[in-house]
């Protein structure tokens, strides 16, 4: 019965820690962040559970002893006095020498997370918006600045940094897999530096409460060989895919005389709106309304008829579109790949 | 017993903080809900076309979401281009007392929809209807004819004029009562 009790809970721990792997956990690190923040939360744990047990057990071991009755009670006894007093000394001091130690480990685990990325080749502006992220890959060439929504492909093996503001208010970028979170302030730039030691997807979250849809503002950072991400970016460059079938094409021209163009662009047509997601390759991204729905045909469609629906208060209106025009706008939007 | 019934009291008081703020995103009919002409001019026998009113224009101009969304999309739609934060530039000022086609909620909501001789372009079809009550509830709060409990009271950037909820109403300011 005991054997079986313990094999239970053995199993029970196992599968409860397997709620710790994944795309998106602290403690199951992709890159030297991460690492760093890890064995940091383990090593605080471990050494404040020793500490927690024995002080625990010097608790417990005055209540388990039997009083020793001294002889003559009102006589003092100097010798257990300078005892006692020593035993507290010696905690006193055990505990300055652990806490100072612990300072200077989180001390030092800062300075190896700012030293990241101090030789990044790569700077992406990520803008914080309600409810969703702006993603703005910086170049030198002013044709080669790219901006997408939702989706940070990143180069593997390859430091990376991030300058992190908001226009609304307060969000916080965090992905566990790769760094700690770091917050997007109005007006202000944050700094981040990531890497990402193995081609991966792993998923990020804002970690700022911010409204209504806060829960559903999750972004990916898509970790891929240089030579991928190289070809990745020259895609994203390319102005839109020119629609392909008749009812694409009514897709477009619905799309350009309907509320669709106030707020979005697409690259190549006259659609220049930046206030929402830019959806000149929408179709290449994974997911829909940030991390919110998975992209397909019927998602697109299931967004664009009800926003209000699917993500309740967020800033996409609801637009009173026929069938048929539904239609014709999914399979246009569709064809942006 | 009794301090039961008082315990039960209190954690249903405190619960009904619960509730959140309705608020109104799902139109019923998103585009058209209204078909009124537009009106070419304001010369009109006996004086003022009484416009339709529309049951959108009351609740909407009393209501604090429906407000500062008309103020966001006034920036996202850029109304600053030609109005300049209501102060008027290449468009007619917004926070005066003045009104070439009417200051009642549904003139300004016809403005928007259909647009005016002169440079307004017509909106229709390009802004669902919500969205447009919405920006025409804000540019009335602009001459201080919103609810001062229920207009906007900060902003984002920086401020071009008084929060709305302090703009003087433009019709009786500088006037003695």
């Amino acid at each position: 019965m005991k054997r079986f009790a313990s094999i239970a809970f053995g199993t029970a721990t196992a599968l409860f820690l397997q709620g710790c792997a994944g795309w998106q956990s602290a403690l199951d690190p992709k890159g030297p962040a991460a690492s760093e923040l890890a064995w940091l939360i383990w090593f605080f744990a471990g050494l404040c559970a020793v500490v927690w047990v024995l002080v625990m057990i010097a608790l417990a071991m005055p209540l388990m002893m039997r009083p020793r009755e001294p002889a003559e009670p009102l006589v003092l006894d100097a010798g257990a006095d300078n005892r006692k007093l020593r035993v507290v000394m010696t905690a006193v001091g055990l505990t300055a020498v652990i806490l100072i130690g612990l300072t200077l480990l989180s001390f030092f685990a800062n300075r190896t997370l700012a030293a990241i990325g101090s030789d990044a080749a790569l700077t992406i502006r990520v803008t914080g918006h309600q409810w969703w992220w702006e993603v703005r890959y910086e170049d030198a060439t002013p044709s080669r600045i790219l901006t997408t929504a939702n989706e940070i492909h990143i180069p593997a093996g390859e430091p990376v940094r991030l300058l992190l503001t908001s226009t609304d208010v307060i969000h916080s970028f965090w992905v566990p897999s790769l760094s700690g979170k770091l917050d997007l302030i109005p007006g202000h730039m944050n700094v981040l530096d990531i890497k990402a030691d193995k081609p991966g997807v792993y998923r990020g979250q804002c970690a700022e409460f911010c409204g209504a849809q806060h829960a559903n503002m999750g972004t990916f950072i898509i970790a891929e060989p240089r030579a991928k991400f190289d070809a990745w970016w020259n895609d994203q460059l390319q102005p839109a895919a020119a629609p392909m079938s008749g009812e694409a094409k009514a897709g477009e021209d619905l799309f350009l005389n309907r509320p669709c163009v106030m707020c979005h662009k697409i690259g190549g047509t006259p659609a220049g709106g930046t206030v929402a997601p830019d959806l000149t390759h929408v179709a290449s991204r994974q997911t829909l309304a940030a991390g919110t729905l998975t992209m397909s045909r019927g998602n697109l469609a299931a967004w664009i008829a009800d926003p209000q629906g699917v993500k309740p208060g967020s800033h996409m209106p609801v637009v009173d579109l026929s069938g048929d025009e539904l239609n014709a706008i999914v399979a246009y939007l569709e064809g942006l790949k | 017993m009794r301090p039961a019934v008082v315990m039960l009291l209190l954690a249903g008081l405190a619960l009904a903080a619960c509730q959140r703020e309705e608020r109104d995103t799902r139109p019923q009919s998103a585009l058209g809900s209204g078909e009124q002409p537009t009106p070419v001019t304001t010369l009109e026998p006996g004086g003022q076309r009484p416009s339709p009113s529309d049951n959108k224009a009351a609740s909407f101009e009393a209501n604090a979401f429906h407000l500062s969304e008309g103020k966001r999309l006034f920036g996202w739609f850029n109304c600053s281009g030609c109005h300049a934060n209501g102060g008027g530039g290449m468009g007619p000022a917004l926070m005066d007392e003045k009104w070439i086609y009417g200051s009642s909620m549904e003139s300004i909501h016809a403005t928007i929809r259909d647009g005016r001789p002169n440079g307004m372009p017509s909106f229709r079809d390009m802004i669902p209807d919500d969205q447009i009550w919405e920006l025409a509830a804000f540019v009335r709060s602009l001459s201080g004819n919103a609810p001062s409990a229920a207009a906007p009271s900060r902003d984002d950037d920086m401020m071009a004029h008084p929060s709305e909820n302090r703009m003087p109403n433009a019709a009786t300011l500088g006037k003695s009562p």
